[in-house]
């Protein structure tokens, strides 16, 4: 199977089957990872451009050494070292990147759209590594890989987003994700960070953390940014850890059997208590290392046949 | 050299007229209207059969980007793409750089206008000095070089005392004040309408209460202060509710939508195409419905265009960082044609809210076909169908997001004091 298209922007653009193919290809990827010489030649000669707009540790890294197991040459543009401070736009600076022949460029943008304009002006294959709170593609293909890997199957999987439901990109894909393949998924948070419409999106909101935690396979805490204090979304961060944070109170009325899932980088002690994070639920270790298999299999999915 | 134009469907609101007539225009007014006017010699004929003669349309809201944007539009080519409308009139909002908040700035656009303009410009004045919505900008002085209106457009006057004195100062000198209704704090680096279509893209979106609220106050300060107010660009179902409710109880609103509000929804905004944001945003079905219900019911008096070009510096970026606005003076009449084939207005209702009714908002001798009046005359082909196409717009821009959109009518002639301006010589 191939996929239709020569991007992945937006995890609304995929469909069931496509989904499910790039989960199968992650899973024989993993492998590559845990190997003692941990390089394959499948992506000799390609070039990968990670273009990213945003800071990022985790992801760039992820990306950085997917490419490179699978022996691709990765070349590293921060915002900070582009020309974008001098004036430059953003199809501009993909131009030039192109002129150069990439075979991939995975970009992170804060604006909503932004890699949609690279794919619209380049031959090469883009990967949304993150744009705005739009979406995070990759970030929910590795949650599915890691939920599937450890439940068996994601359909009729049941799933409690919470958190800053409004500015997350990852909410936002893993919602399409989820709901896609036929999992149920509630979102809880305080009001003020839960858009008005979220439930046209094919999830039910429920206004009590301990409510959306009872009866879920999977809690996936959001990262609370410490800014959004200063615009009237919560009154203070020891309020919003209250009500709103994973502790191990809140997770007594969860099954025993639940998973906690945080995209990273977490505050800890603020949306997810210390003892929590490293307690026997967490599995936020393993969706980082299967973040590097996902990345590869859509690596190879995209530009390696 | 008098012009007769014979065998058309004339339609004129203002009278109620709608016949096949002839009409005679000379030394730039209308001279005659009635049946089989004979041609002679000294006459120039447009054989108008099948085609429908109305008053020389008029569009209230346009941006024409002169002084200070000519890369966008100068009066030169936003005049042209008003006669290509089938416009012979145009208001101009006062956001150029410099502002058009005294007489100095108004005195360059109606001498410009002369030169430059194939049809009639009427400039708008600032309510405040440089649209910061501090100051009051000197309305006589601005009255005295030409200005029709006043308005902050593209702004809100933040303060409720403010505005009231401006409304005070405009009624003073007998001004229609025209209020961009947004509130500032509400809408703040919304980019889009908040709904269901922000919510699936993360955009941060724009509540409709955000023009609501400043709708109701505008005509609560207007019915305060005994000054009318014009609402210009109506997008929100609420907001058609409360100008309803204040026109019943008769306060001495009016009030315009585009064609953009009545055409297309949030939906549009899906393909991230810069070229569909605007401000107000476009809004959902529910709210286009109203704005038909409220163009069909006399609750919305004006179809303006709010013509505001941009060039690709402006809206070749990404959506967040693109500039708000769309052309619109080549597909207003089309659009509201299409109205007219769906049964939600008339042909006379159409045409009343792009003739009489801005001519008596703004206090134009213009708008009708009458004896003695201005030779300002539209000539319209309902039948004409076509692709919108970017190579053939007159405007200097071409952000629409109707490029590539079927159209049906489109003007024949546009005729301004009884010269045919449109189609172009040459």
């Amino acid at each position: 199977m191939e996929l239709r298209c020569k991007n992945l922007l937006s995890i609304a653009d995929l469909v069931p089957a496509e989904i499910t193919h790039i989960l199968d290809t992650a899973a024989s990827m993993k492998e590559v990872s845990e190997r003692d010489i941990k390089k394959v030649p499948t992506l000799r000669g390609k070039t990968v451009i990670n273009l990213f707009f945003e800071p990022s540790t985790r992801t760039r890294t992820s990306f950085e050494i997917a490419g490179k197991r699978l022996s691709a040459d990765v070349v590293n543009i921060s915002a900070g070292s582009s020309s974008v401070v001098k004036g430059e736009t953003l199809r501009d600076t993909g131009e030039n990147l192109q002129a150069m022949h990439p075979d991939l460029i995975v970009i992170r943008h804060s604006c909503a759209g932004a890699p949609k304009i690279l794919a619209d002006a380049l031959p090469a294959a883009i990967i949304n590594a993150g744009d705005g709170a739009h979406e995070h593609p990759t970030q929910a293909l590795l949650d599915a890989f890691t939920m599937r890997e450890r439940k068996g199957a994601l359909a009729g999987l049941k799933v409690a987003i919470i958190g800053d439901i409004t500015h997350s990109r990852v909410a936002r894909s893993n919602i399409f994700l989820l709901t896609m393949m036929g999992a149920q998924v509630c979102v809880s948070g305080p009001q003020t960070m839960v858009p008005r419409f979220i439930e046209s999106l094919g999830v039910t909101f429920i206004p009590s953390i301990i409510d959306a935690v009872r009866d879920v396979d999977v809690i996936m805490m959001l990262r609370i940014q410490l800014e959004r204090q200063s615009q009237s979304l919560f009154p203070t961060i020891r309020e919003y850890s209250r009500f709103f944070g994973l502790t191990r109170a809140v997770l007594s009325h969860a099954r025993p059997d639940v998973l906690v899932m945080h995209p990273g980088p977490v505050n800890r002690g603020i949306e997810m208590s210390a003892d929590v994070m490293d307690g026997p639920k967490s599995i936020i270790l393993e969706q980082v290392t299967n973040g590097v298999a996902v990345r590869m299999a859509l690596m190879y999915l995209l530009i390696g046949k | 050299m008098a012009l007769l134009i014979k065998n058309g469907r004339v339609i004129d609101p203002a009278s109620g007229t709608d016949g096949i007539l002839d009409l005679l225009i000379d030394g730039g007014k209308i001279l005659e209207l009635r049946k089989q006017i004979a041609a002679t010699g000294s006459m120039q004929v447009i054989d108008a059969a099948g085609l429908l003669v109305a008053p020389g349309l008029i569009d209230m809201h346009t941006h024409l980007r002169e002084p200070g944007q000519e890369y966008k539009e100068t009066i030169y080519t936003g005049a042209r793409a008003a006669a290509a409308g089938g416009f012979t009139s145009i208001a101009c909002m006062p956001n150029t750089s410099p502002v058009n908040d005294n007489a100095s700035v108004t005195n360059f656009i109606v001498n410009q206008s002369r030169t430059e303009a194939c049809v009639n410009v009427y400039p708008v004045g600032a309510l405040t000095r440089d649209l910061k919505g501090e100051a009051l900008a000197e309305y006589g002085d601005m009255k005295e070089a030409g200005i029709v209106a006043l308005s902050d457009d593209g702004k809100t006057v933040k303060s409720a005392e403010v505005m009231r004195r401006c409304l005070e100062y405009a009624k003073t000198f007998s001004l229609p004040v025209i209020c961009h209704c947004e509130d500032a704090d509400l809408a703040a680096r919304g980019m889009m309408h908040e709904g269901i279509v922000s919510t699936r893209l993360g955009m941060r979106g724009i509540a409709p209460a955000a023009e609501e609220l400043i709708v109701a106050r505008e005509i609560a300060l207007a019915e305060w202060v005994g000054h009318p107010v014009h609402i210009a660009h109506v997008s929100t179902s609420g907001s058609v509710r409360i100008i309803r409710e204040a026109k019943a109880r008769g306060a001495a609103v009016t009030a315009e939508t585009a064609p953009h509000y009545f055409t297309l929804t949030d939906d549009a905004v899906t393909s991230f195409d810069t070229a569909t944001k605007v401000n107000p945003p476009l809004r959902t079905q529910q709210d286009l419905e109203a704005i038909r219900q409220g163009l069909k019911d006399g609750t919305l008096d004006v179809i303006a265009s709010d013509h505001a070009p941009h060039s690709s510096l402006e809206k070749d970026v990404e959506f967040d960082n693109a500039a708000f606005g769309m052309i619109g003076l080549e597909t207003s009449l089309p659009l509201a044609l299409e109205l007219v084939s769906e049964g939600v207005l008339t042909l006379m209702q159409a045409f009343e809210k792009y003739t009489i009714n801005p001519a008596r908002i703004l206090n134009l001798h213009k708008g009708r076909i009458q004896a003695g009046w201005d030779g300002d005359i539209t000539i319209i082909d309902t039948e004409a169908e076509y692709m919108l196409d970017r190579d053939r717009l007159f405007s200097k821009s071409s952000n629409s997001p109707f490029l590539g959109r079927h159209l049906k009518g489109r003007a024949a002639y546009s005729i301004v004091a009884g010269s045919i301006i449109y189609p172009f010589a040459g």
